[in-house]
């Protein structure tokens, strides 16, 4: 089975600090680290592999750092990787990614599954899979909790869940699944991973590679645009109720009841 | 890309200040943009009192389409396991609002089989019209079916905005629908408006964990697309009165083909109203301490007959099933009172509750975030509050 995974590189969230006084993102010292639904997108390919036999490439576009994030996924078993890097790509909305991963992944081959995490925790967007599969003209199936290959892998059987409750699908390969979290636990680098890991020259894909127009990557191929952006002013409501703990909860009632809830 | 004039620039450092990404920084009394953090949000060009930042956001082109040829305000109806899910009155009620704006037409898209009964209430909540797709191949939820036909009766109709809820089902097929069109999406909207002077929608959305509210538009694309978080928007109440229209909309072979099969669709056995349904929810956070201090938790809530929430902290432990956990990869919930017990308030978290009507913390420490977005704080230990507070609504429930 040959198999694409789709990887974002994003700021480590736990790492990110916001500065109040001065409104702003603090990212210095911040890491970056693959999107964690991502690890769960790599350890689906990986182990489809080890069923099937085959090989499991990760894509992604970001950065030149981006390559970092490439190769941990070897150290974790992936095949080989490319970053899909020009500066060209800078501002890209979800359209404009998923006509440059589709691009990158046609240039790539072609693959019997391609594998995104449900949604990239930065933008939280989870439309990069989704649209994805209609550039790529493959059937989709978003929020899948488990995955079994049927047929020889010739088709998948798939658990996609919502809010209610779950379907049982089956798809034709190839297609595009997006993984939930609880689809698997992903497996940690072994030290065979690691070596390779590092001796790896990871390729960088620019735009004339991946045989892009360029009007349709990038700020220049997307059609929506931030107008504004605000922070949301929470202090003007904040009243702390002082006191002992008797009146503080004497207080709060009050409050309660003033607004109708008890 | 953000343009530096240098011959304006005076390095008063407005632009760095007013940047919520550290993008901008002045350096040797000239202002340095880091193109790579730069989202070119346009944030600085307005406080540069010089007019030496120039944006130019070459999108504003756009395909060349003829915007006025758009028009209407379309929502897509959720239909699934035998019921409208209310995200879809919620999101009639803005529609209903921007369409009264913009002038024109709110149209419904109700998309199912066996749906056709469903219809008038989508008008008595305040449609003009539904497209009525009604076959019984869309029995079970395929994103090819539905994406290929709500995309031709876009193409033919040409509304100006699609709104959909940001569901597990909205959130799979609506990106398909956008890619199809060549436009612009934007998720899990919290809110929408109208601009206007060029009709545009303002769509505002979290970003950042929350941090930042972004707006949104698409100007040169059309339709303007959203999808919207439930529990967010208001729902208009029903109107039996209303008078609308409901068009039948025929479907061909070729509109039905689909390469994923549904084997089964099950409705998983809740227990009692959702946590995202509770008018109030009291939530979890590590400050509880220990499993046993949860029954506090538990007590508060039967008494106000509330939904029992989570921090992640909490879930992971498994105080509290996976389910109850509020937040970024959780549910959003938006209460008329939400009240977080040992929570800190971290990003993730916060996002979840944004909605709340009135969020009350209590939390030992009088430096945690949470304080910053609570209507009212208590600091103070939730082992000698939450007894308390039983005791106290016990005796008013009494009285
Ligand atoms: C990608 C990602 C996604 C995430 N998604 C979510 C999500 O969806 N939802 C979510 O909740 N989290 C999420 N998290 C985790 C989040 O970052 C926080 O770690 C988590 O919310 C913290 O939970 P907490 O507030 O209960 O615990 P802590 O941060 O440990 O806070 C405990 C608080 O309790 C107070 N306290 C301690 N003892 C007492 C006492 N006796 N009385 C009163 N107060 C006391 C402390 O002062 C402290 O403020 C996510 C993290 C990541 C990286
Ligand atoms: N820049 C990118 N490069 C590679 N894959 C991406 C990129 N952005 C998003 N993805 C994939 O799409 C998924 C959903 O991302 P998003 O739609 O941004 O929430 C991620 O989990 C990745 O699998």
């Amino acid at each position: 089975m040959k198999i694409a995974v789709c990887i974002k590189q994003v700021p480590d969230a736990s790492t990110v600090r916001f500065d109040k006084e001065k409104g702003t993102l603090v990212r210095e010292g911040v890491e970056s680290v693959i999107n964690p639904f991502d690890y769960n997108a790599i350890e689906a390919g990986l182990s489809l592999r080890d069923q099937f036999g085959g090989e499991v490439s990760v894509v992604t576009m970001g950065p030149p750092q981006a390559s970092e994030a490439v190769k941990e996924a070897i150290s974790l078993g992936v095949d080989g990787g490319v970053v899909v890097s020009d500066r060209a790509f800078a501002g890209a909305d979800t359209l404009a990614t998923t006509y440059t991963l589709a691009k990158a992944i046609e240039k790539l081959g072609q693959f019997d599954l391609v594998i995104c995490g449900k949604q990239a925790i930065d933008g939280d967007t989870a439309q990069v899979g989704p649209g994805l599969a209609v550039r790529l003209n493959i059937p989709c199936v978003t929020c899948v909790d488990e995955l079994e290959a049927i047929d020889d892998g010739k088709r998948l059987r798939l658990k996609r869940m919502c809010e209610q409750g779950y379907d049982m699908v089956e798809v034709e390969l190839p297609a595009l699944v997006t993984v939930l979290a609880s689809l698997n636990t992903p497996r940690v680098p072994s030290l065979k991973g690691k070596m390779r890991a590092r001796k790896t020259e990871v390729p960088i894909m620019n735009a004339e590679d991946i045989g892009a127009d360029v009007s349709r990557v990038g700020l220049a191929g997307s059609p929506t645009q931030v107008a504004s952006t605000t922070i949301p002013t929470f202090d003007a409501r904040r009243e702390m109720l002082e006191g002992e703990p008797e009146q503080q909860v004497d207080a709060l009632v009050d409050r309660l009841k003033e607004a109708g809830i008890l | 890309m953000l343009r530096v004039e240098i011959e304006k620039c005076i390095g008063c450092g407005e632009c760095e200040s007013a940047c919520t990404f550290g993008a901008i920084v002045v350096e040797d009394g000239k202002a340095v943009v880091d193109a790579d953090t730069c989202t070119m949000c346009g944030t600085c060009v307005d406080a540069c009192p010089e007019d030496a930042l120039e944006l130019d956001r070459e999108s504003g082109a756009g395909p060349g389409i003829d915007l006025d040829e758009w028009r209407g305000v379309w929502v897509t109806a959720e239909y699934r396991f035998g019921s409208t899910a209310p995200v879809t009155f919620e999101l009639l009620g803005k529609g209903r609002q921007l369409a009264d704006d913009l002038g024109v037409a709110l149209t419904a898209v109700l998309m199912g089989s066996g749906v056709s009964e469903h219809a008038s209430e989508l008008i008595h909540r305040g449609a003009d019209r539904v497209l009525l797709v009604d076959h019984p191949e869309l029995e079970n939820f395929r994103d090819e079916i539905f994406a290929r036909i709500l995309a031709r009766l876009a193409r033919e109709e040409k509304p100006e905005v699609i709104l959909a809820g940001a569901t597990a089902m909205g959130r799979s097929y609506i990106p398909q629908v956008a890619t199809m069109l060549e436009t612009g999406l934007t998720a899990d909207c919290t809110e929408l408006a109208v601009r206007m002077e060029d009709r545009a929608l303002l769509q505002t959305r979290p970003a950042f964990g929350g941090n930042l509210l972004a707006t949104i538009v698409c100007p040169a694309h059309r339709p303007q697309m959203s999808t919207v978080r439930p529990h967010v928007l208001k729902a208009l109440e029903a109107d039996t009165s209303r008078q609308g229209e409901i068009v039948r909309v025929p479907l061909s072979d070729d509109d039905l083909k689909a390469r994923v099969k549904v084997l089964e669709s099950v409705m998983e056995e809740s227990d009692g109203p959702g946590l995202a349904d509770a008018e109030i929810v009291i939530a979890a956070g590590r400050g509880m301490e220990s499993e046993k201090n949860m029954e506090m938790v538990h007590e508060l809530a039967s008494l106000l007959d509330a939904g029992v929430g989570a921090s992640r902290a909490v879930t992971d432990a498994e105080w509290l099933p996976h389910r109850a956990q509020i937040g970024q990869t959780g549910v959003t919930i938006s209460p008329k009172l939400y009240l977080g017990c040992g929570i800190s308030g971290a990003i993730q978290h916060v996002v979840g509750i944004q909605g709340s009507d009135m969020i009350v913390a209590i939390n030992k420490d009088p430096d945690a975030p949470i304080f910053d977005l609570a209507t009212y704080g208590i600091v103070g230990d939730v082992k000698e509050i939450l007894p308390l507070l039983i005791k106290r609504i016990r005796q008013e429930r009494g009285a």
